[in-house]
């Protein structure tokens, strides 16, 4: 049984059709990389996996909880899937540590002696165990991503949605994001990352999902496609990117 | 006017200010507990709560303060609610004042980005979760300045209270006014009372906002 199945998926923005029949499934352990043009649906669809979007129609399948429309346990849901957005999003007015003890020490109830060692196990692990102690803002835009990373960690997910995480990072920051994703990736994480990072897609991921106008267009393994699309719409993505 | 020196009249308008500053008090702080209440109504996920709060918070920001005080005053008696002046005029000016301190804040909470929010929802917080820890204390910065500032308006809106009896800083000054028959001195020392209350209220405000703008540099 996949670890993630989205089944026949349909999502409305008013008169907007965004989500039009979406079908994916993810195996534990699977780096999935979306790509496809702005509108196609691939953040929306990212955002429906951990509860951020409603859906209208269908199904999502979360580690064995099914979540239908109007019936989703958003708690079960978030405890299960993690999230990194292209914003960092961490909370300015407490230390890159206290971004990441929070939730463990409010949701979870951890210990706060257990909590901080969970803070700083993971802190450690994005390469940041010096910089517990400051604040965000004075923190570089990848490290900031990086705490964002370890905070989503510390409530250890099953899965990881990363939303175009590199996308407001300066060039020279964006290898060492990618780094720390890699080393998830190796250490069997189960990923879903929508990304316009196509030589990483390229390298690390294990399946390679093209949308197009709401629906998965085509997918299969990243070389794969990449270097023989069998759709001209793909075909011609590829070209405009490369 | 002869057996009246300056004194007797400061003295006098002095003593009635302390129901001034306690009747701004009371309203201030009771205004902010209940506004902490309606913050949360009007930021839930509940359109029967929200709509309640809004209409809540258009009739009282939409009528004088003078009509509620009567409405409450005497309507009351009619209906049975005897309130004293004191009851009538904390009650009014609690409920005048948490109706603007609500928008104020209303303000401030959406002034934090929605990022905030959603990382806090991906990270499977609850609403009270997320406002305790994570949009409040950042919506405190920014509401602190106009919170202070509008304590200067508080402090004024207490004069309505005069008109049903209530005798505080301008009640004082029209009775003592009417003993002496100099207005322009007995109110004179009046409007110098207020702005000696309301001033360093306005220069805290300015300050605070200073302040947190500084410490808001990203």
């Amino acid at each position: 049984m996949p670890l993630v199945q989205i089944s026949g998926m349909h999502k409305r923005f008013g008169p907007l059709h965004v989500l039009k029949g979406v079908d994916l499934s993810v195996k534990q352990g699977e780096v999935v990389a979306i790509i496809g043009r702005s509108g196609s649906g691939k953040s929306t669809l990212l955002r429906t996996i951990n509860g951020l979007e409603t859906f209208d129609e269908g199904a999502l399948d979360i580690d064995g909880e099914r979540m239908t429309v109007g019936h989703t346990n958003l708690r079960t849901l978030r405890l299960k899937v993690g999230m990194v957005f292209q914003q960092f999003n961490l909370y300015p007015h407490l230390t890159a540590g206290q971004n990441v003890m929070l939730s463990p020490v409010v949701v979870k109830k951890t210990s706060k002696k257990e909590a901080e060692a969970i803070a700083r196990a993971m802190m450690a692990k994005v390469g940041l165990a010096d910089r517990f102690d400051y604040y965000p803002e004075q923190l570089s835009g990848g490290q900031q991503q990086r705490v964002a990373i370890a905070r989503s960690l510390a409530m250890s997910p099953k899965i990881l949605l990363c939303d175009e995480i590199t996308s407001a990072l300066d060039p020279e920051l964006v290898n060492e994001v990618l780094a720390v994703v890699r080393k998830l990736a190796e250490d069997g994480m189960t990923l879903i990352m929508v990304t316009h990072e196509m030589r990483f897609a390229r390298e690390v991921g294990d399946l390679l999902v093209f949308m197009d106008q709401g629906k998965v267009h085509e997918q299969g393994d990243p070389k794969t496609l990449f270097n023989s699309p069998s759709t001209p719409e793909l075909a011609s993505f590829v070209r405009t990117i490369s | 006017m002869n057996h009246f020196t300056i004194w007797d009249m400061v003295r006098n308008l002095l003593l009635a200010a302390r129901w001034t500053v306690l009747l701004s008090l009371i309203a201030f702080g009771c205004g902010g507990v209940v506004g902490v209440g309606l913050l949360l109504m009007r930021t839930s996920k509940s359109r029967v709560l929200r709509n309640f709060t809004k209409a809540y918070i258009e009739v009282f920001q939409g009528t004088p303060l003078l009509m509620q005080l009567f409405l409450l005053f005497f309507g009351g008696a009619l209906i049975g609610f005897d309130l004293s002046p004191w009851g009538a005029a904390a009650v009014a000016l609690t409920l005048f004042t948490s109706a603007y301190i609500t928008e104020i804040w209303r303000g401030s909470v959406e002034a934090v980005s929605r990022g905030q929010w959603e990382a806090s929802s991906s990270l499977a917080m609850s609403y009270f979760q997320q406002m305790r820890y994570v949009i409040l204390p950042q919506a405190w910065r920014i509401a602190i300045a106009p919170t202070v500032g509008f304590s200067v308006q508080v402090v004024k809106a207490t004069a309505v209270t005069s008109i049903i009896g209530f005798v505080e800083l301008t009640k004082a000054g029209s009775i003592i006014s009417n003993a002496t028959f100099s207005p322009f001195t007995v109110y004179g020392f009046v409007a110098v009372i207020y702005f000696c209350l309301c001033f360093p209220l306005s220069l805290a405000a300015r300050k605070l906002e200073r302040r947190m703008n500084a410490a808001r540099t990203n």
